[in-house]
């Protein structure tokens, strides 16, 4: 299988799906002449054309919304936010819009859209530029929230949500968009459903749960704590919401344990979320308590040496790892 | 509201009975379906109110009286298939794109025979197979919506039109400021009718705008603005059917502000501490839906031809006010069917 680079996986995702459905239209600041602020939509101008590739206006919350009203009335838009620290400005255009108009009109209107960009930290661009996002929207219900760790998973996942009659919240990583994998050809139009998690790593010691960046750093750190006689089993949920609680409480079933890594802040969000399904629906399964390792309680530090330490680690994972199994 | 000599200000004089008048024969007749609308929403909204106060309506609940003149006769210049977008004070918005008035009256009810199914209550009305893509309850939230449903228009190559009805009091909250931007810059077919309504719940405009004239903010965005008085439905709906020719002939969009005045509160727990019986009083004066019955008289139409068309809406009221009160009420299971379309990826995971 070759290998393409996470933002060309994402970038072929678009392109293939605006060449199958005309309804599909990307509209973001800088997505066009500019080529993208991290390079996702290069070229696409040049293919699709300026009907089809919207450069906007700085106004997160007016091309949102009229993406959002589009959508209501045919077309399939992708909303590129340059970063999801953006979307913030257009949270009520999401939540309020969004996320309810297909409950408020009794089922009636759908809103077949996708946002997306980059989420999370990206070294050194300090408080208002290092939100990991999650939280905020996988606690919408009438949200879909998906976020890919490796180029395979981002193209084929990003398929099925520009596919989706939902509104999806789409997670990439600025950290995430030079990292290499296998990727099949177009030819094969890979789908990857959203709702399914990928055993990334079969271990019988501990499980560790991890998606986005957090998940390169659990799998570093599985390889170190092999060297140790230690095997994880990692397991990266790929879509937030809706959560495949069937593949990671099989796996702490067999595990006994588990480790939950994720860089959003430690209060609430999906890393509390997954905990608290693995105590109702494993609870007499488990021989440690499960443990998290998550950003620090603290808005991103601008120095480089105290961002190391917010962010997850493979040290603190290696040391929770160590904590659950008591070794 | 303020007044300068210079400014429109509101005056029955266009609708005095026995006026000389430009319309034609056909052009009055116009006139007895567009009365005939005002009324049932006037009569539908008036019914709504008593089912409130005997708790059958919960919530909030935001009466048009005193406004049927702007949704009708904007309706009027509008195209069936053309898209529109109100506020939480959409009652009105719906029954002039002709959404029953059973289906208005047993959303209110909270009935799975309202036209959100009970779900959406009286701020979220929608009628997709009416092109009516809903009421909003956020200020300004709407906006950009419609201009989004402008933009697929245009995308299309389609000569449709999008309508979004706001208040004024939202003209100073960004969304809308994003989607006039935006819309201007991309001469998206749109139509925003401001319903200057004079008061924001309790906040008169004069304390909310620097300026007196909302349209003044049209060309910054780019766009034409046009500015009337709200009371006759005909002039309405000849007005606004000019933004509307504007936007289909793609010359872009329009900002409106049509000068009315609603008779009842923000919404039913408004006390109305902040304007004067007087004042309210005197606006009556200018009440849209008696001020089209005497025009209609004034021009010769048979009155008991107007009596009988008021018994319909009569009984038309009465209907829905039964149509809701038996209806079964809205299910759980369809309330849990809600949230998410059907996924044809829909492999596995819990919400």
């Amino acid at each position: 299988m070759r290998s393409i680079r996470y933002r060309e996986a994402v970038r072929e995702a678009i392109a293939e799906e605006m060449e199958r459905d005309d309804s599909v239209v990307l509209l973001g600041e800088e997505v066009g002449h500019y080529q993208g602020a991290y390079k996702v939509t290069e070229g696409l101008l040049e293919r699709f054309g300026e009907r089809r590739i919207v450069d906007t206006p700085i106004a997160e919350a007016g091309f949102a919304g009229i993406g959002i009203g589009a959508a209501l009335v045919g077309l399939r838009p992708i909303v590129e936010f340059m970063t999801w620290n953006f979307s913030f400005v257009a949270f009520d255009q999401i939540v309020q819009n969004a996320a309810k108009i297909f409950q408020m009109s009794g089922g009636t209107v759908k809103v077949p859209i996708v946002f997306r960009g980059p989420n999370g930290a990206a070294r050194q661009v300090a408080a208002q530029h290092s939100h990991a996002v999650e939280p905020f929207y996988a606690s919408v219900p009438g949200l879909l929230v998906v976020a890919p760790s490796i180029p395979r998973d981002a193209k084929g996942l990003l398929k099925s949500a520009i596919r989706d009659d939902n509104p999806v919240i789409f997670l990439e990583g600025e950290t995430l968009y030079a990292i290499r994998g296998e990727v099949p050809d177009p030819s094969a139009d890979e789908l990857i459903p959203l709702g399914v998690a990928r055993v990334a790593r079969e271990g019988s010691d501990v499980t560790v749960v991890a998606w986005g960046r957090p998940y390169h750093t659990a799998m570093e750190a599985a390889e170190r704590l092999a060297a140790d006689g230690i095997a994880c089993e990692v397991i990266d949920p790929r879509t937030i919401r809706p959560l495949d609680e069937e593949t990671i409480v099989r796996s702490v079933r067999k595990t006994h344990r588990c480790v939950v890594v994720h860089e959003h802040w430690p209060y609430g969000g999906p890393g509390a979320e997954i905990v608290d399904r693995i105590q109702r629906e494993a609870f007499d399964d488990l021989d440690a308590p499960v443990l998290r390792v998550s950003s620090l309680d603290v808005p991103m530090p601008y120095a480089a040496h105290l961002e190391e330490r917010v962010l997850p680690s493979v040290e603190r994972v290696v040391e929770a790892v160590r904590r659950v199994c008591y070794r | 509201m303020a007044t300068s000599e210079s400014e429109p200000r509101i005056d029955g004089a266009a609708a005095r009975p026995g006026e000389a008048s430009a319309y034609s024969v056909e052009q009055r007749e116009a006139l007895v379906p567009l009365y005939r609308t005002m009324l049932l929403i006037r009569r539908f909204e008036e019914e709504a109110a008593r089912a409130y106060a005997q708790g059958k309506i919960g919530g909030f609940l935001h009466l048009y009286i005193g406004q049927e003149a702007v949704a009708v006769g904007a309706e009027a210049a509008l195209r069936r298939d053309d898209y529109v977008f109100q506020t939480y004070r959409d009652h009105g918005t719906a029954l002039a794109r002709g959404t029953s008035a059973r289906a208005c009256m047993a959303e209110l009810y909270g009935k799975d025979t309202g036209c959100s199914r009970g779900l959406g209550g009286s701020m979220h009305f929608f009628d997709a197979s009416r092109h009516f893509f809903g009421g909003y309850g956020i200020v300004g939230g709407h906006v950009a919506l419609a201009a989004g449903a402008a933009f697929k228009a245009k995308y299309r190559g389609e000569d449709r039109v999008s309508v979004c009805f706001l208040g004024e009091g939202a003209i100073n909250i960004g969304g809308f400021h994003e989607a006039a931007s935006l819309a201007g810059l991309w001469k998206l077919p749109l139509v925003l009718v401001v319903e200057n309504n004079s008061y924001a719940m309790g906040t008169p405009f004069s304390r909310s705008s620097p300026v007196e004239d909302i349209t003044r903010k049209a060309a910054g965005y780019g766009m034409a603005g046009d500015r009337f008085e709200g009371h006759d439905v005909l002039l309405v709906r000849d007005r606004i059917a000019q933004a509307v020719a504007r936007a289909r002939a793609g010359e872009g969009p329009t900002l409106v502000e049509v000068l009315t005045y609603r008779f009842r509160g923000h919404s039913m727990s408004d006390p109305g501490k902040y304007r004067t019986r007087e004042e309210v009083e005197e606006r009556k004066r200018f009440d849209p839906v008696p001020l089209a019955r005497a025009r209609l008289l004034g021009w010769g139409i048979d009155e008991s031809r107007l009596r009988a068309l008021e018994q319909s809406v009569e009984d038309e009221v009465a209907d829905a006010v039964r149509f809701a009160e038996t209806s079964a009420p809205a299910r759980e299971d369809v309330m849990r069917a809600c949230v998410l379309a059907e996924r044809a990826s829909d492999a596995g995971g819990r919400a």
